[in-house]
């Protein structure tokens, strides 16, 4: 293969398994902030949470890989309930500013609290075999991990695309997040659907930090480092929306991944620069309500 | 000002709403007792605590931070959380001056970083001030890490993350020296803070001050009744931009150096923080606010960074739930269960 095709390749295959992650990470937290409108800054805390928890299942407790990511994700999106009966649900109604102080306010927290109990130094999993080294597609070889991670991505955007379309209580959410008034006086519980929604988010977060220590690393400040990035893509895709969430993932994987690969001095200016020229032109994001 | 003839003539029956707006206006602008309080400890901690004056000048800067902030959240009610950017700016440009044209002249090097953080901050509020929420939010913390990369793109001219050390500037009016206490640098420090304030007072006190509470409350209402809101907004972006200018040039004049972690985002979050903590669209939020958030930096941050860090985050849920409008919030509301306690 050609050397300029091969960097392409390579450029589409890195960019789409990080937008993956970029996808699994944000999507609860686009349909919450499209739902209540909450601005819900410690969504980074609960995917770091998520992260920790695999690397305490793995290493402590020797429980493999796969099942620890999804025990992660089931016991986060439990936990996550506690904390938006008790302090979220007193906050829908107030302003953009008291939402943005109290879940920094958490965020902050959790950073501290897992730096004392796991210390600054990022963490690493043991990996099953299968996902170590490259897995041969024909033309080319791949990392396998990033391969599984696409691989998980699609499973569920496909799970998380039947749900919303197909469903009762997609139809609801959909309902709700258009306007949710009307949603309410035809009969459907707003709240309750909120905290299932929320619940589902962060645990679809913690499942996206468990997937990320092998591919970024995974220190207490991952809580506010990918933070930017998963608000950028709900920004950018529009709240609510899980194809403006998908199609401003990939958008923003595949552009970031190509700006490091080719300018690796410009670094992050990619994405910023794209979020600032989306958002100028479609203040609402792709698929948002103006 | 046309208000003070009103002031000293006894309200008469006949007055217009005019005139009885303009009376309101000039009354909230006299200038009451307390307010020399924070001036009379400014200057008291300078003799109690003569070896902390370099400590104490930082304090003043994130004062004069905090209180540019106030003018947009508080009073505008603009949420951003890039406001580090003209921070930024403002260090960079007395930084700049000093490298490339030689030019170290303290107070004309603060008039420079006015003018190009003002500047910028009326481009970026021009395009900006039209969007609202979550869009505002991205948009302003876009901007500043924006410039925080270009500037570590182009690290030859701004030393990126290692910073350019060893900048030294001449006497402040070709007086007085920087010494080692920090002597220089706080009373440096606090006389353009109180230049800065009193300006700040008057935009608020004055009308243009009441358009932007108006828009900060309804901005629809504000539409209806005619007032030109987005051109009010840009202004007082501009102002605050200004200001912020100022408060990163003299961090850069008393410290010596500036690095890019300046535009750092945990900077946009600390004023912010310090500003919530005194208490928004208060005016002294800002001293307070400022003050409590660095000593108790200064002092646990000591003990423990993680014991800090998580403290601050505590600070921040217990001011959501319990106290919205800040410390000053807080007085306030004791202020007036005692007074009602005693009639």
């Amino acid at each position: 293969m050609p050397q300029y095709a091969n960097i392409a390749v390579s450029i589409l295959f890195d960019g789409l398994a990080y937008a993956m992650f970029l996808f699994i990470t944000s999507v609860g937290l686009s349909v919450t902030m499209g739902l209540m409108n909450f601005v819900n800054l410690a969504h980074g805390a609960f995917a770091m949470a998520g992260g920790y928890l695999v690397v305490s299942l793995t290493r402590t407790l020797g429980v493999p890989f796969i099942p620890s990511l999804i025990i992660a994700a089931v016991v986060v999106g439990a936990v996550s309930i506690l904390f938006e009966r008790t302090l979220y649900s007193r906050l829908y109604r107030a302003t953009d500013l008291e939402q943005v102080l109290l879940t920094i306010g958490l965020a902050f927290m959790a950073i501290a609290t897992y730096t004392y109990f796991y210390g600054p130094i990022p963490k690493s999993v043991p990996l099953p075999r299968w996902l170590e080294g490259d897995v041969n597609l024909g033309f080319r070889a791949f990392p396998s991990y990033r391969a599984f991670l696409i691989l998980v991505g699609a499973v569920l955007i496909a799970v998380l695309w039947y749900g919303f379309e197909r469903t009762n209580i997609g139809a609801k959410i959909r309902a709700a997040v258009d306007n949710r008034r009307m949603a309410q006086s035809v009969g459907i519980n707003v709240d309750r659907l909120f905290t299932l929604t929320f619940a589902l988010g962060s645990g679809l977060a913690a499942l996206g930090g468990g997937l990320a220590i092998q591919l970024l690393g995974l220190n207490p400040s991952f809580a506010v480092i990918y933070l930017v990035l998963f608000l950028i893509v709900v920004a950018v895709g529009g709240l609510g929306s899980l194809k403006g969430t998908l199609l401003a993932a990939l958008v923003l994987g595949i552009f970031d991944t190509a700006g490091k690969y080719l300018f690796a001095d410009a670094g992050g200016f990619f994405i910023y620069a794209i979020t600032v020229l989306v958002l100028l032109v479609k203040p609402a994001g792709f698929y948002g309500r103006e | 000002m046309a208000a003070s003839e009103t002031v000293s003539a006894p309200a008469k029956a006949t007055e217009t709403a005019r005139e009885r707006a303009a009376r309101y206006i000039a009354s909230r602008h006299r200038f009451r007792w307390v307010e020399a309080l924070p001036w009379l400890l400014a200057v008291a901690a300078f003799f109690a605590f003569p070896d902390r004056m370099t400590f104490g000048s930082q304090v003043a800067i994130m004062v004069m931070f905090a209180l540019s902030l106030d003018l947009i959240l508080g009073y505008a009610g603009i949420v951003t959380l890039g406001h580090a950017a003209f921070f930024g700016l403002g260090a960079y440009t007395v930084a700049l001056m000093m490298v490339r044209l030689g030019w170290n002249e303290p107070i004309s090097g603060l008039f420079a970083a006015a003018i190009v953080s003002a500047f910028f901050g009326f481009i970026l509020g021009w395009f900006l001030l039209r969007y609202r929420g979550l869009t505002l939010l991205m948009l302003t913390l876009a901007t500043a890490i924006m410039l925080q990369e270009a500037g570590n793109l182009r690290s030859d001219i701004s030393g990126g993350y290692d910073g350019l050390p060893g900048l030294t500037f001449k006497p402040v009016l070709g007086l007085f020296d920087y010494d080692l206490y920090g002597h220089t640098s706080y009373l440096y420090a606090l006389a353009v803070l109180a230049v800065v304030f009193f300006f700040v007072r008057r935009i608020v006190y004055s009308p243009f001050g009441q358009a932007l509470t108006g828009i900060r409350e309804n901005v629809r209402r504000m539409h209806a009744i005619g007032s030109p809101v987005h051109r009010r907004l840009v202004t007082v972006y501009t102002i605050a931009a200004g200001i912020a200018g100022i408060a990163g040039a003299l961090f850069t004049q008393t410290n010596a150096y500036v690095t890019l972690t300046v535009f750092d985002f945990d900077n946009s979050a600390k004023v912010m923080v310090m500003l919530i903590l005194g208490g928004t669209g208060r005016l002294y939020g800002a001293f307070i606010g400022a003050t409590v958030y660095m000593i108790m930096e200064d002092k646990l941050s000591k003990l423990s960074p993680t014991f800090w860090q998580f403290g601050i985050g505590l600070l921040l849920v217990l001011a959501v739930l319990f106290a919205p409008r800040g410390l000053l919030g807080l007085i306030e509301k004791a202020e007036n269960y005692l007074s009602k306690r005693k009639s």
